[in-house]
């Protein structure tokens, strides 16, 4: 932390430590990523099933 | 019977469909292990279909299914179907994936840095930096006060900036510590005698 901020690497570095770290980013894209995959057939295929045997009932 | 119930479970299938692919992520980043995960998943989908009826519309569905995923998998974890601690083929699996691009991020150090965290830091860092959940409702998820939630937030933060700075300078992530048991048995117990 203490190197010089003079050279533009050590200011970029600088100015990322003061916003956000950049593990931030990943973890919401660690999240993102699942979120944005194609949902498996069995979990739709499973509620409808219980709709079906809900509404029958 | 069928005609009134009809409408309401329409709606809220429509309205747990949509949060199942947040359901994933959370229990993937809790677990670490995709088939695991989804395995809590469809648990948690079965168990929130039979209570519907205690979900108020209006609420966040994401809110009241996270809840449900989470004691699916605390209760999980206790019957130790799975330890939810290091696992080192799980490891290697997670370190060979690709890396980061642009930013030089190594998305396996990350996920192993998380998996090295204690479950309830783990869990607190994915609400609120991975999710998006406020405090408030992050600390409502996991039955705890909102400082608690705060400070878990605040330790988790640290704690992974440690294990990425390591990682990054002298490149131990071959060797990761083990996740400390006797953490997560405590946290178990603190939850099966509340």
């Amino acid at each position: 932390m203490s190197s010089k901020t003079d050279t533009p690497r050590g200011k970029a570095a600088e100015r990322r430590a003061r916003t956000k770290p950049v593990w931030a980013e990943g973890l919401r894209r660690m999240y993102d990523e699942v979120v944005e995959e194609q949902l498996p057939d069995d979990f739709l295929s499973i509620l409808k099933k219980l709709d079906q045997s809900s509404d029958n009932s | 019977m069928t005609t009134a119930s009809a409408p309401a479970n329409y709606d809220f299938r429509v309205e747990l469909t949509r949060v199942l692919p947040h359901l994933r992520a959370f229990a993937r980043g809790l677990c670490g292990r995709p088939d695991y995960a989804d395995d809590l998943v469809q648990e948690a989908m079965l168990k929130a279909w039979a209570a519907r009826d205690s979900f108020q519309p209006g609420t966040s569905m994401r809110s009241w299914t996270f809840v449900i995923l989470r004691n699916v998998y605390l209760s999980e974890a206790r019957r130790n179907r799975f330890r939810g601690d290091y696992d080192p083929d799980l490891a290697e699996t997670l370190l060979s994936q690709p890396a980061g691009q642009e930013d030089g991020l190594h998305m396996g150090d990350l996920r192993s840095a998380m998996l090295r965290l204690s479950p309830e830091r783990r869990e607190a860092l994915l609400l609120v930096g991975a999710g998006g959940f406020s405090y408030e409702e992050a600390a409502d998820i996991a039955h705890c006060a909102v400082g608690t939630m705060k400070s878990r937030v605040a330790r988790a933060r640290r704690s992974l900036e440690e294990m990425m700075a390591n990682e990054g300078a002298n490149a131990v992530k071959n060797r990761p510590q083990s996740v400390s048991h006797t953490e997560i048995l405590d946290e178990l117990d603190r939850v099966a005698n509340r």
